[in-house]
């Protein structure tokens, strides 16, 4: 058990430190943003990682959880935690519904890949015409600093949300990896057949997994807007999401519970770093982070988890 | 305990199997055989559940399970292997082994001790922590194999075990099936080493473009003409008769 | 990726009817058809390069939208600070693309994704990002056309006006698929491609070097956006992701037509072209925009099984 959980917990403990360390607001702002996509990649990492499904529309589950949060506030006035409760769990049904119409269909590979990003575009269209989301304009939540709104004057609160957040879902996918459902989430990736002749009901595991991993990048969304309080649909439904979401747990170590959060720290420091460097030209972060997720699959398969477990052989070796 | 009765699989305008029937008793070895093409393969498919017969019913253990899916008929007590061995690759021995135990064991510890005690008995045990997809041939079929009866199978399907094995790996494996069967385990193989056919099967059926065209005991099958004129074309059982000494070749 | 889906400029007159308009005369139906037939053969030329590289890889290649983009980009570079017209640059730049394609497939795509189908997914989404993003950082998001002195040129047909560039387009796509299915059925090259796509390891055994097919594929593809960008420009302007919009009726139109079938492609391009052209008289166009969307959704979730998911 502890050689189990043991790094993921003296992780988050150790991050949960970092607020007394750093007062920085840009630095903590940098924290807060780096966890919610951390958190966006842990969700897709459940379902392309695991379960070996590439999704190429996450921005779906992540929009969804973000508007719903959003909206239930300012149209119906429901409190902000409970908002954030709904939102998840409206994030899970389009993740439910979306799997279901898709898998029921035997869809698979490039497949799987196209028409979750068509129903991301459809959404991202939808909210960008429709008065309900405020259209083009976006949707503001009213600055009102209470924590009953989920709202803090100090960062740090965030910083702490965001690490229980990303900590509890590090916890859950390493309790998964060594329960039955891990297995059979390896299996369906590794050959379908295989795992039905085996007892494994794939169509109930890929489901499961779809619900369960928009249910993660739907809470990302949500918490999105909780801290930036703003939100339109190219933020909540645009392509750079699902991009984000995907490339984080890739550049990590594909499938590996610890991935998704160091892919996305490494990412943005990188990406931070490029802007640094370059200065203010648009997209040059996304422009290395495509070289790097090429030179990824091209020359380090198992992403930076891998490395460091090359690294880590190593030292024991020469240690003996 | 199986009971396939008039199933009939067409893909298109092909009529893969056609108004197949045979019979698995409890506790034995069932060969099915036939030339290349027959149809055996798509009938095993039908009857583990990945295909959907055109017609026919096929009952297990009393329950007409013909419209279950292959999950489902797993959890029923029916394993297969497949022809093409399908190990997961990105998993170790043991790993592979535990998703079939984790079936009828939901506990981590209990699959992983199922999937030890079935490594032991099937010669795996030296090589749990391995990589899966680092095996001989000879270890992935023993790893197929494992993988299926780890799911404590009361009909286990066995399609092609022995294909690619040497002279002394199938040596090997025949008490291994044996020993299977002596545990209770029934079982239906589709093979072409013949001399394993005949020596562990109680009963078989053989099939000929999609038709069951005889079945019987191991010495009836191999002497029987229409049997010999299926695997020999046109005319070979008189010519054999001529010259007696084909047999067990057929 | 996409952004906004993709607006031709309407022909010079041709009649925009106002939105009280409840019923249509036949000559505007028949003008809207006209039209979306022009549109669905640029459309075509999209997606016979999707549909060549998807029959012989069994991949679909995500990089084809910033392709297009990138050689609209080309052909906006040639026009504005070389002075070469599209349709001179034409030839030049469908041959560059041809040797981009092909290097690209033979010396990125391929060694990079270790013969694995997963991989190739990923890396043409890679090489999308980069693409978009490069051009993104050169060209910045502003939109930016060209100007022809024959922009506003027109056929009069009596009962309306077609503009002359988009006849152009028409005839040179027409062209353009004629010479691809010559091409795949005459030369050695094209039984070669069509080998490979068939039974890559029989074509191997066969002697055929599958490794360059497939770049040979590859850069045919990315040649069929060259001459599609070409068409486009006169009426239409780039931005960074303007491609993508294209391509994503292209992927509706390959799907509707049947993976890696290059008449399934044309017939799918002119079709649509037409529906999206009549929607857009009578819905207006966001409308025929979400219509797109949800004809290539219920199309990839509709269709038997079968057809997909076997190889990809």
């Amino acid at each position: 058990m502890i050689r189990a959980y043991g790094p993921a917990l003296a992780l988050i403990g150790l991050a949960a430190l970092v607020p007394f360390a750093v007062s920085a607001n840009t630095v903590l702002n940098f924290i807060v943003f780096a966890l919610i996509i951390a958190l966006a990649a842990q969700g897709w990492n459940l379902l392309g990682g695991l379960a070996g499904q590439f999704s190429f529309g996450h921005a779906a589950f992540f929009g969804t959880g973000a508007y719903a949060a959003a909206l239930l506030q300012t149209r119906y006035g429901v409190n902000a935690w409970v908002a954030f409760a709904l939102g998840i769990v409206l994030a899970a049904a389009i993740g439910w519904v979306i799997g279901f119409l898709s898998f029921r269909s035997g869809l698979r590979g490039s497949y799987f890949a196209l028409v979750t990003l068509a129903f991301a575009e459809v959404l991202r269209i939808l909210a960008n015409a429709s008065a309900f989301t405020g259209g083009a304009a976006g949707t503001l939540v009213k600055l009102d600093v209470r924590p009953e709104n989920f709202q803090f004057v100090s960062r740090a609160a965030f910083v702490w949300i965001a690490v229980a957040l990303v900590g509890a879902v590090l916890l859950m996918t390493i309790a998964i990896m060594r329960a039955r459902f891990g297995a059979w989430l390896t299996a369906v990736r590794e050959n379908e057949d295989a795992a039905r002749a085996l007892g494994v009901d794939t169509l109930a595991v890929k489901l499961k997994a779809i619900t369960l991993s928009a249910a993660i990048t739907g809470a990302a969304g949500a918490l999105y807007v909780q801290y930036f309080l703003y939100l339109d649909a190219g933020i909540a439904y645009g392509p750079w999401i699902s991009i984000e979401a995907l490339i984080a747990p890739i550049i990590g170590g594909i499938g590996t519970a610890f991935g998704p959060v160091l892919g996305a720290v490494a990412l943005h420091v990188f990406g931070e770093a490029a802007k640094l460097v370059a200065g203010g030209v648009p997209g040059i972060d996304l422009v290395l982070y495509g070289l790097l997720l090429v030179a990824t699959i091209a020359f380090a398969p198992d992403g930076l988890m891998g490395l460091l477990m090359r690294l880590g052989r190593r030292k024991t070796k020469e240690a003996r | 305990m199986l009971s396939v009765a008039s199933v009939t699989k067409r893909f298109g305008g092909l009529v893969a199997v056609d108004s197949a029937s045979l019979a698995v008793a409890p506790g034995s070895i069932t060969g099915l055989i036939g030339p290349n093409g027959a149809g055996k393969t798509t009938l095993f498919t039908l009857i583990a559940g990945f295909e959907q017969p055109s017609s026919g019913t096929i009952v297990f253990d009393g329950t007409d399970i013909t419209a279950l899916p292959a999950h489902r008929r797993a959890e029923r007590g029916i394993a297969r292997t497949f022809q093409i061995v399908q190990p997961f690759a990105g998993l170790s021995v043991v790993e592979n082994i535990a998703v079939g135990a984790y079936l009828r064991h939901p506990r981590r510890a209990d699959a992983q001790a199922k999937a030890r005690s079935v490594a032991d008995f099937l010669g795996l045990n030296g090589m749990l922590d391995q990589s899966a997809a680092a095996l001989t041939v000879a270890g992935r079929k023993r790893l197929e194999l494992a993988r299926a009866l780890a799911t404590e199978p009361t009909l286990l399907l066995l399609d092609e075990v022995l294909a690619g094995l040497n002279p002394s790996e199938i040596r090997d494996m025949l008490p291994v099936i044996r020993q299977i069967r002596d545990r209770g385990v029934a079982i239906l193989m589709v093979e072409h080493v013949m001399q394993a056919v005949m020596s562990l099967c109680e009963h078989i059926h053989v099939l000929a473009q999609g038709k069951m065209i005889a079945q019987g005991k191991p010495a009836e099958i191999a002497s029987h003409p229409a049997v010999i004129e299926a695997y020999l074309g046109q005319g070979a059982a008189k010519r054999l008769q001529a010259a007696p000494s084909g047999g067990a070749h057929a | 990726m996409p952004s906004t889906a993709p607006r031709m400029r309407p022909g010079p007159k041709a009649a925009s009817p106002s939105k009280k308009t409840v019923m249509f005369a036949p000559d505007i139906i028949l003008a809207a058809v006209l039209n979306g037939l022009m549109t669905g053969s640029v459309y075509a030329l999209i997606a016979l390069g999707l549909t060549l590289v998807y029959g012989v890889l069994h991949i679909i290649n995500f990089a084809h939208g910033a392709t297009l983009t990138a050689a609209m980009f080309a052909v906006y570079v040639a026009q504005t600070m070389l002075a070469i017209d599209p349709y001179v640059a034409l030839v030049p730049i469908t041959l560059l693309f041809f040797v981009l394609g092909y290097g690209v497939q033979r010396f990125v795509i391929g060694p990079a994704s270790h013969g694995e189908d997963r991989n190739i997914l990923l890396v043409t989404l890679g090489l999308s990002i980069v693409i978009e993003n490069a051009m993104l950082s050169i060209f910045r998001s502003d939109t930016r056309s060209i100007d022809v002195p024959y922009a506003f040129e027109s056929i009069d047909l009596g009962f309306t006006f077609l503009a002359l560039p988009r006849v152009a387009a028409f005839g040179v796509a027409l062209l353009v698929a004629l010479l691809l299915g010559l091409l795949l059925t005459t030369t050695d090259t094209g039984r070669a491609i069509r080998a490979v796509a068939k039974e890559k390891t029989g074509a191997a055994l066969a002697g055929i070097d599958v490794a360059h097919i497939y770049a040979v594929t590859f850069g045919l593809g990315a040649a069929c956006v060259a001459i599609a960008a070409c068409l486009l420009m006169p009426t239409f302007y780039v931005t960074p992701r303007a491609g993508n919009a294209f391509v994503l009726v292209a992927f509706t139109i390959v799907v509707l037509g049947g993976m890696g079938s290059i008449p399934g492609a044309l017939l799918g391009a002119l079709f649509i072209g037409v529906v999206e052209s009549l929607c857009g008289l009578f819905f207006g166009e966001s409308l025929g925009q979400i219509g797109i969307f949800l004809i290539f959704i219920l199309v990839l979730l509709v269709k038997p099984t079968g057809l997909f998911g076997a190889r990809a």
